[in-house]
């Protein structure tokens, strides 16, 4: 079996993505940094998302969806015959665009991953429990009722709540796929707040149509383009200099 | 045109009443004839010196068993293959869609002859219990099938990812998250389909033989259920006690509704809070 240890840099080297006959991603060479936050931009539909699901490999539930090339995370083939699918998953964590919270109490919410895992010992979840929530910085909104509904709370706490299930699992890795854009800002500025300390420990991966947001948080920044990477660099060069056209076309509003 | 529409108001109002009268009139004739003969004998009775519908209260149950203990995990299993297992789409599954829908459209009568003449002549089981009990509950399965499926679809994809995404495997998600989602719409589905069981009676005149006055000693005994004695009641020249039978299949059936609606509202409040 495959073990996710020490550095958590992201790798996918001639990656091609098929949707049936569409060529959806387009040989794409990338290496993405641990412990920094990383953007990716573009218009919808330039596959970003997609690129996005292939390092938890989600795009494993879509019927007719063919991905080809070679993808580490921490140098671990995640497509390996060695991989287990449920292990990747626990060490590479996605937060989704709609909040999703599972119908049950949001203790239980948070202990989902843990007892998937195997914990059963009360003193045990519960630690992770408060551990998870203060490390999503939602802690002291839903201490005082943790075994209340889940859907009862706000989008953005609920968001939150699921930022912090993510973190119950203990992953290396965080996938975000547009995870304010059904929010608000104050909402959007907490979890914006949350990822400058979460990348202390994480690997952040977040999908934005919101070029500000890219600014704020990103360390790096990858722009996508009909499927293609057009150009890959740190955040600041990206939005100063970029060296593509078609780059400064995206950011300067021109299109998309 | 103005004069039309408001013509159309008092038709439909008509229609309603109509409707009601329909309604009332039948209930009304019921409990006006039934409830002069509904008596200690009649319920408890060991139908020694007058009729009674013990026999026939303790074969419905009868039957409800034995059709829930087939049709419900079968069903239910049935649709979560449908649905999680295939995605819901595909050939095979139109091939299921249409299939149950077509079952769901037969009339009862032809359950009836399909089990009488598998279970009651091929089998050789004679007029049984368990002949009609299985006989509803393949007539039943259709039903459960669909209704789950419809629970089920009607969960959000949401859910499923975000499981799928923590690492979770397919059976701890269905079991963990789908099934207590959709609990709510296949429970108050499953109630409904056993109402149908209780008022079935073509599929019983051809399975389970009719006997009215004995309670049934095995599942492989002949007997009779609620429905069935009110039809043998009214044409063997009693038509009070027919009266009184469809009393208290009215109130079971009735309780069995509220059930549904009760138990499905409570599972969904404990799923979704208030």
């Amino acid at each position: 079996m495959n073990e996710f240890i020490g550095r958590m840099d992201i790798t996918a080297k001639g990656c091609n993505l098929y949707y049936g006959d569409f060529h959806a991603l387009k040989d794409i060479n990338i290496e993405i940094p641990e412990k920094q936050v990383t953007a990716l931009i573009g218009p919808s539909g330039c596959g970003k998302s997609t690129f996005l699901k292939i390092f938890n490999r989600m795009n494993d539930l879509v019927e007719g969806c063919r991905i080809e090339g070679e993808y580490r995370i921490g140098g671990v083939d995640i497509f390996d015959k060695e991989t287990d699918v449920n292990v990747l998953r626990k060490n590479v964590g996605m937060v989704f665009q709609k909040p999703n919270p599972f119908p049950m109490s949001i203790y239980d919410n948070i202990a989902f991953a843990p007892r998937t895992f195997g914990i059963t010992k009360k003193s045990e979840l519960d630690e992770i429990v408060e551990q998870s929530l203060r490390r999503a910085s939602i802690w002291d909104e839903v201490k005082d009722r943790l075994r209340k509904n889940a859907l009862g709370m706000s989008g953005g706490q609920q968001q939150r709540l699921c930022i912090a299930r993510s973190l119950a699992a203990s992953p290396k890795v965080l996938l975000m796929d547009e995870p304010t854009s059904a929010l608000d800002p104050i909402s959007t500025g907490k979890i914006e707040e949350l990822m400058e300390e979460l990348k202390k420990d994480l690997t952040i991966v977040i999908v934005t149509h919101n070029m500000q947001q890219a600014t704020r948080i990103a360390d790096k920044t990858a722009f996508f383009l009909l499927g293609e990477l057009v150009e890959y660099g740190n955040t600041d060069d990206i939005f100063t200099s970029p060296r593509d056209e078609r780059t400064e076309r995206y950011i300067t509003g021109r299109f998309g | 045109m103005r004069k039309f529409y408001s013509a159309l108001k008092y038709v439909c109002i008509v229609a309603l009443i109509i409707s009601l009268v329909a309604l009332v009139a039948v209930i009304a004739y019921v409990l006006i004839n039934g409830m002069d003969k509904l008596s200690i004998d009649l319920l408890f009775g060991d139908y020694k010196d007058s009729p009674s519908i013990l026999p026939a209260f303790i074969g419905t149950l009868q039957l409800v068993g034995i059709a829930a203990i087939i049709a419900v995990p079968i069903g239910v299993a049935s649709a979560i293959f449908l649905v999680e297992y295939t995605g819901n789409k595909g050939k095979f599954v139109k091939i299921v869609q249409v299939a149950t829908e077509t079952l769901a459209g037969i009339p009862s009568i032809v359950y009836g002859l399909f089990g009488y003449l598998i279970f009651v002549v091929a089998f050789g089981w004679g007029y049984s219990m368990l002949a009609g009990g299985i006989t509803l509950a393949i007539m039943i399965l259709p039903t459960i099938v669909r209704s789950t499926q419809e629970s089920l679809l009607s969960v959000q994809g949401g859910l499923r990812e975000g499981a799928y995404a923590l690492g979770t495997s397919k059976v701890r998600t269905i079991f963990k998250i789908v099934l207590p989602s959709a609990a709510g719409g296949i429970v108050t589905a499953i109630i409904l389909a056993i109402g149908r069981v209780v008022s079935e009676s073509a599929v019983l005149i051809l399975t389970i033989g009719m006997v009215v006055n004995k309670v049934p000693e095995s599942l492989m005994s002949p007997g009779t259920s609620l429905a069935l004695d009110i039809y043998y009641f009214a044409s063997h020249g009693y038509p009070d006690e027919a009266a009184a039978t469809a009393v208290v299949l009215l109130v079971f059936v009735m309780l069995l509704n509220l059930l549904a609606g009760w138990i499905g509202n409570l599972i969904r409040k404990s799923t979704y809070g208030d």
